[in-house]
């Protein structure tokens, strides 16, 4: 068991964490912010494959990254438009998004690489010499998911945006009498949400250093759920993702227990149930999550 | 039989949402450099041309029918299951396993016992969330979500390490007995294509579920607990125990997505089979605005998206259908809500 707990063994966990910790961290904001996000899936899909695009056109990953970052965006804008401005309903708009999601990318790869299920190989970030010298650096995602949810963090919880943006999610009315403009805040967290799960999809497609369908694997689902378990802050997020990475990486090591890996991988789904069903302290939604907000009339 | 009243303009949203769907169809076509309208001939000649195509038709509405009543009387009942999937899987997985057990029980009763397996595995699939809704008050769409991911995988694992066919993805063949005729068997149409007797089936089930809901007092509770649940439970409805119900109705009819694949076309359980038809089920009930009898329409349509988009795959990628399947949604969603706002307003608008 001693030699499991090595600084491999640890650095293995955060690099299965990242792709649950920055979606999870953005869905924080979406839902602080009023709005139920269940693309997260679909985005993750649109990322990774906007990526993997990206760095074949023009060879350079970073660029790719940029591209993963910004279709994140543009899909989580899809979803505002629809559930924010248009007001319909925000968990058939997310299902309609993931179908979406796993639409376009196996309709583009197949013309981009007349395959639906794979695409060509792609450059990773170990060509960035510079980093590789030391180890912690050698994945610039690790630091970058450190450094984004202590920044969330901070943004959420101790400045005017963070209080507003919860105000929005809390008691739309209230905010809106104040004068905080509550479509353009519930954007702001979609927004962010949709970078930092861009993020995710593209760190998934750099290290891969591929794209295949459905390669998101649920990966949005256990982040929506690594949120909640972290009650919607960042570093509750970042926990629950550590632990559920912990789970993962625990089974991978055990050669004996890797038949289990299934099993292992339901962990995350039941004790998120067992969370909301109060059991292990309650874990409560902002109070007007999923509710478009209406105006009255004058 | 009567059939119900029907008043049009309802249909107003669904029906534009497909127009622009099929519109924005065309522009992905043209963007990858074919015309459009050679694209949906061929799309519509394959899938209406002839007795096979209708027949793959029917075979992909099949399952769509019982998933979109799972969603529409969930819809109905005011709440969301977005579990199908999962108790679609866990439904087909024990008609499979109850399928193949032939020497334990007779063969006569093996089909029905297969079926109601089926059943049963999708509605506790689905009775689960519900009761975490009545009891704890945990959000149903989240725990539907969890149970789909749960479900799948405690069936994948028992199919990998219990039940699995070696170098195959399956379990075993079900008996014979099991097996639910396919149509062409029967009748001599639609040669070669596997739709079958579940289709009467899922037929049959949108008309009982029509009389459930509109000519039964446990389909006017549900229907009351699903507009007002205040004003139900003020009128004597425990919606508590509705929550459970509905949940574990809606899985049920998921869970008779099995008979379909497993009963009638491959007489095995395969990973994967389903193809999200759990979640095309939520557009197939949007589409047809909750009406158990509007998703025979509307599943319909959906299997004709779904087939001619196989149909058309050397000219335009098969994803197709799943990008026009989304817009559908999106387009639904916002086209009815819209259309039902004018109306309202045209209704409310004072006579002089």
């Amino acid at each position: 068991m001693d030699a499991l707990f090595t600084l491999a063994f640890l650095i293995q966990i955060a690099r299965i964490s990242i792709p649950y910790a920055l979606p999870a961290l953005g869905a924080t904001f979406s839902e602080r912010g009023g709005v139920v996000n269940i693309a997260l899936e679909g985005i993750l899909l649109v990322s990774a494959f906007a990526t993997t695009a990206a760095t074949f056109v023009t060879g350079s990953p970073m660029f790719g990254i940029l591209c993963g970052v910004c279709a994140g965006i543009l899909t989580a804008l899809l979803h505002g438009v629809i559930c924010v401005t248009l007001k319909a309903d925000q968990i058939v708009s997310g299902i309609a998004v993931n179908l979406f999601a796993v639409g376009i990318t196996k309709f583009s790869c197949q013309l981009l690489f007349n395959s639906s299920s794979n695409s060509a190989r792609i450059a990773g970030t170990e060509q960035w010499s510079f980093l590789a010298a030391v180890p912690v650096l050698k994945n610039p995602f690790l630091i970058i998911t450190g450094l984004l949810v202590v920044a969330s963090h901070i943004l959420l919880f101790r400045t005017k945006f963070g209080l507003r943006l919860r105000a929005v999610g809390e008691h739309p009315e209230a905010a809106d009498s104040l004068g905080v403009n509550v479509a353009r805040l519930r954007y702001a967290g979609l927004m962010m949400c949709g970078g930092l799960t861009g993020l995710a999809g593209a760190w998934l497609a750099v290290d891969q250093h591929s794209f295949t369908d459905g390669m998101s694997a649920g990966r949005g689902f256990i982040a929506l759920a690594a949120m909640i378990i972290g009650k919607w802050t960042p570093l509750g997020a970042l926990c629950a993702a550590l632990l559920f990475g912990f789970a993962e990486s625990l089974t991978i090591q055990l050669e004996s227990a890797s038949r289990y890996l299934q099993l292992v991988q339901m962990t995350p789904y039941v004790l998120t149930m067992v969370v909301l069903a109060g059991f292990i302290g309650r874990s409560t939604a902002p109070a007007s999550v999923g509710i478009p907000y209406e105006k009255e009339a004058i | 039989m009567r059939l119900p009243r029907v008043n049009f303009y309802p249909l107003a949203g669904p029906a534009l949402a497909s127009a622009v769907s099929f519109a924005i169809g065309a522009l992905f076509i043209l963007a990858i450099g074919r015309s459009p309208v050679d694209v949906y001939g061929m799309f519509f000649s394959q899938t209406f041309g002839n007795s096979y195509g209708i027949g793959q038709v029917l075979f992909r509405a099949t399952p769509l029918m019982f998933t979109g009543l799972a969603a529409a009387i969930s819809f109905r009942g005011g709440l969301f299951n977005i579990g199908a999937e999962g108790q679609l899987t866990v439904g087909a997985f024990l008609t499979a396993l109850v399928g193949c057990s032939g020497p334990w029980i007779p063969s006569g009763l093996l089909m029905p016992a297969a079926l109601i397996a089926g059943i049963a595995g999708g509605a506790l699939w689905g009775a689960i969330p519900g009761f975490l809704k009545a009891r704890f008050g945990a959000h149903e769409v989240i725990n539907t979500i969890m149970m789909n991911f749960i479900g799948t995988a405690l069936v994948s694992y028992l199919v990998t390490n219990v039940f699995l066919v070696p170098a195959t993805v399956h379990t075993p063949t079900i008996a014979r007995a099991a097996e639910i005729p396919r149509l062409d068997l029967l009748t001599g149409a639609f040669q070669g294509a596997p739709v079958n007797l579940s289709l009467v089936l899922a037929l049959c089930a949108c008309y009982a579920t029509y009389i459930f809901l509109w000519k039964s007092r446990p389909g006017y509770e549900l229907r009351a607990t699903g507009l007002s649940s205040n004003a139900a439970a003020y009128a004597g409805i425990d919606v508590a125990r509705q929550t459970v119900h509905v949940l574990a109705v809606s899985g049920g009819l998921a869970g008779l997505v099995g008979s379909n694949f497993v009963l009638g076309y491959k007489h095995y359980f395969e990973l994967g089979f389903s193809e999200n038809v759990g979640f095309i089920g939520i557009a197939v009930a949007l589409l047809a605005k909750n009406h158990p009898l509007g998703i025979i329409a509307t599943s319909l349509f959906f299997g004709i998206l779904g087939y001619g988009s196989l149909t058309i795959n050397t000219v335009v990628p098969k994803e197709l259908a799943n990008i026009l399947e989304a817009i559908m949604i999106m387009f639904v969603i916002v086209l009815t809500r819209l259309v039902d706002r004018w109306m309202l307003a045209v209704q409310q608008r004072p006579a002089a």
